[in-house]
């Protein structure tokens, strides 16, 4: 049990003393990505081979989260401890498993393998949520506190007031990563300001949008991290309760997250008087079902409590009437895990990184037609043409831009032209898109957007729920048009229908849902009109 | 009638117990039942809609509104094919519309002979190796139309 931030630093320091057995350490990814060509029985192999020829006993196989270049699945980090320099190899397999243990002693070895960490990929991140990905083993709490886990929490709890949390998290300007953008400080305080026996703590790791897996990731590489979040974010609302809403379509997060609970509960970080004081906290995980709509809160709360997951109509707003009515904050994962770096380092600090109304760093998932497919963090503020061609490494050879997608089905399709725009909340509104949860992905000349329309709208209509009608029969009326426009098939009045069915759902559907749906729709009519007019048949 | 001596009913017993037999145990019952018996039975809902004093209505309404339960068997094997955007703009529709076609079967349903079941997925999370699809456990990416069959062809064999 750890019951002071001294023994906590005097666990951390245990560990470090621990491993500095081990001079070199091999760690290999095994998100999502790697994991699915093989990286678990790929790190398995390792630890065998160098079972039987590691003599010194001077290595070490690690399993970490995703680090980033999912491109180049699978990779491996040969980190040196004494040196603290990392080297990376991509594109391993298991005919390289005797070459790469011998990298530790011959640096020279594999060097069609070796990743340049000079290129902009790694220099232009800035990595605050990502911080412990690909670096610390998920499965073990003392690797998470010797990379200053927990210090956060414990210092919170030692030393601030609940509103001292809060007023970091304001300084810091931290607004909710989900997409909805709202300033986190304000949400928690007004949790913190309502009087009530009984709060709850939400984390929302539903992540729905199709081509986006930042919070998976996150889950899955440094679990302790959302946990810590979460516990500050319930000494500083005054709530002892929390819940991590998770889609059951991942079970591997699923898993870390129930051991990572385990663990923390075991050193007493989760349960009742933590660190000696009175504050008591646990958290318990419930499976999603994949239903898109538990995105938006009010579903997802109604889902926690067991219903089918239909939001309702707000206000009354979750900090008043939550979960099981009593005041809820809910924040999504990449939230969470920017809590304790704040705290650590101070608001002024994060408040520092990023624009002035959009500060701190954001996660994206980049996908489609882009060279380094994967994940990556920049700070807010970059521009689409940095993040794209030199973060990305931009397009294979032979293809050329056409449109970026951001947002997933409540986003937009941002035009090649307007690549120098800033990425942060305001400018990618101004231009009819929003940045959403954090998919990104990039389209070709061969894209047709009216396709793209369709597939995100006939996406949204198998998602409704069907509790209002715009929605409903909205986003159904509104795939039938468009494909008519797929066909070729459309007339000037069906163009003229679809522009005010969008304006019609967009204004009175109920929930976030269909209030964006249009969105793919509409900013692809801003800037690819002639595609549609192209659909319409002129006899 | 279902009967408690079946050691599948234990399991989902076990979850409705641990959540205190609380209305909102229903979908992590409902998770747990679909774990133990691979689908939804109707007795089996009926089963849990007694022991939560739900009405078979709600349990009903609620098993089917997620599209993760299932209310009818797998099939012996099971082909998921992404269809988030990534894949989508990779082609994923097609790969999915060639499949419907040589196994004469629709998205989310099971052949005759109950050998292969083909679902679509919103998304694997494995955007980079676009387009992918999980035959059985096994998620092969970068597929191509041909090998997305001849796959399937190699897994029914």
């Amino acid at each position: 049990m750890i019951q002071s931030l001294e023994e906590l630093q005097q666990v951390a320091q245990e560990k470090i003393e621990k491993q500095k057995s081990f001079t070199q350490e091999l760690r290999v990814c095994i998100g999502s990505s790697c994991a699915s060509l093989g990286s678990n029985e790929l790190q398995k192999e390792l630890s065998q081979h160098v079972k039987e020829n590691d003599s010194k006993k001077n290595l070490r196989i690690k399993g970490v989260g995703c680090n980033g270049l999912c491109s180049c699945a699978i990779m491996i980090t040969n980190f040196d401890k004494e040196t603290q320099t990392e080297k990376l190899y991509e594109k391993i397999t298991s005919e390289d498993v005797s070459t790469i243990t011998n990298c530790i002693h011959d640096s020279n070895a594999l060097p069609e393998k070796v990743c340049d960490m000079h290129s902009s990929f790694f220099t232009k991140q800035k990595k605050i949520v990502l911080e412990n990905a690909g670096v610390i083993d998920p499965d073990d709490i003392e690797d998470y506190i010797a990379h200053d886990g927990y210090l956060a929490l414990f210092t919170v709890l030692e030393e601030f007031s609940p509103a001292d949390v809060i007023e970091q998290i304001k300084i810091s300007g931290l607004r909710g990563r989900g997409g909805g953008g709202y300033p986190t400080g304000l949400k928690w305080e007004s949790v913190l300001k309502v009087e009530s026996a009984q709060k709850y703590i939400v984390c929302n790791g539903d992540e729905g949008d199709p081509g986006a897996f930042m919070d998976r990731a996150v889950m899955e590489a440094d679990p302790h991290k959302i946990i810590e979040g979460m516990a500050i974010a319930g000494y500083a609302c005054g709530a002892s309760k929390g819940f991590i809403y998770v889609r059951a379509e991942y079970p591997v997060a699923v898993e870390k997250l129930n051991r990572a609970l385990k663990q923390a509960r075991r050193l007493g970080i989760l349960g009742t008087k933590i660190a000696n004081t009175g504050f008591d906290f646990d958290i318990e995980i419930r499976l999603g079902g994949g239903a898109f709509v538990c995105g938006e809160g009010t579903a997802l709360i109604s889902s926690i409590e067991g219903n089918r997951g239909n939001p309702r109509q707000k206000p009354p707003h979750l900090s008043d009437h939550g979960l099981w009515e009593s005041p809820t904050v809910l924040n999504n994962v990449e939230t969470f895990a920017n809590i304790a770096p704040i705290i650590r380092n101070g608001g002024e600090w994060y408040k520092s990184i990023g624009t002035p109304t959009s500060s701190g760093t954001k996660v994206f998932a980049l996908t489609g037609h882009i060279k380094n497919a994967g994940l990556v963090e920049v700070p807010m503020g970059i521009s689409l043409q940095e993040l794209i061609y030199e973060v990305g490494g931009g397009l294979p050879e032979g293809v050329t831009l056409k449109a970026i997608q951001t947002g997933g089905p409540s986003g937009g399709c941002i035009p090649k032209e307007l690549l120098d725009t800033k990425v942060d909340y305001e400018s990618f509104k101004e231009i009819g898109s929003i940045i959403g949860s954090g998919g990104l992905i990039v389209m070709d000349e061969s894209s047709n957007m009216v396709e793209v329309a369709r597939f995100f709208m006939d996406f949204c209509k198998s998602e409704s729920c069907g509790k209002c009608v715009p929605c409903r029969v909205g986003t159904t009326e509104l795939t039938l048009l468009l494909d008519k426009f797929v066909d070729k098939k459309a007339t000037k009045s069906d163009y003229e229908l679809l522009k005010s069915l969008c304006e019609v759902v967009k204004n009175s559907s109920l929930c976030g849902l269909g209030q964006t749906a249009p969105n793919p729709v509409l900013s692809t009519i801003k800037y690819f009109e002639e595609e549609y007019l192209e659909g319409i048949c002129n006899d | 009638m279902t009967t408690l001596s079946d050691d599948r009913y234990k399991m989902v017993e076990k979850t409705m117990k641990k959540l205190s037999y609380d209305r909102s145990a229903l979908i992590e019952t409902l998770h747990c039942a679909q774990e133990t018996f691979g689908y939804l039975e109707n007795d089996t809902l009926k089963f849990i809609a007694r022991r939560l004093k739900l009405p078979y209505s709600k349990v009903y309404g609620v098993a089917t509104f997620y599209h993760f339960f299932r209310l009818k068997p797998k099939g012996k094997h099971t082909i998921v094919v992404c269809m988030g955007t990534a894949c989508y703009i990779k082609h994923a529709n097609i790969i999915l519309k060639k499949m419907e076609e040589r196994f004469n079967v629709k998205v989310g349903e099971t052949t005759a002979d109950g050998e292969l079941s083909l679902v679509s997925a919103r998304c694997v999370g494995s955007c980079s190796l676009a387009p992918i699809a999980i035959y059985d456990n096994k998620s092969i990416g970068h597929l191509s139309i041909e090998q997305s069959i001849c796959e399937a062809q190699e897994l029914l064999k």
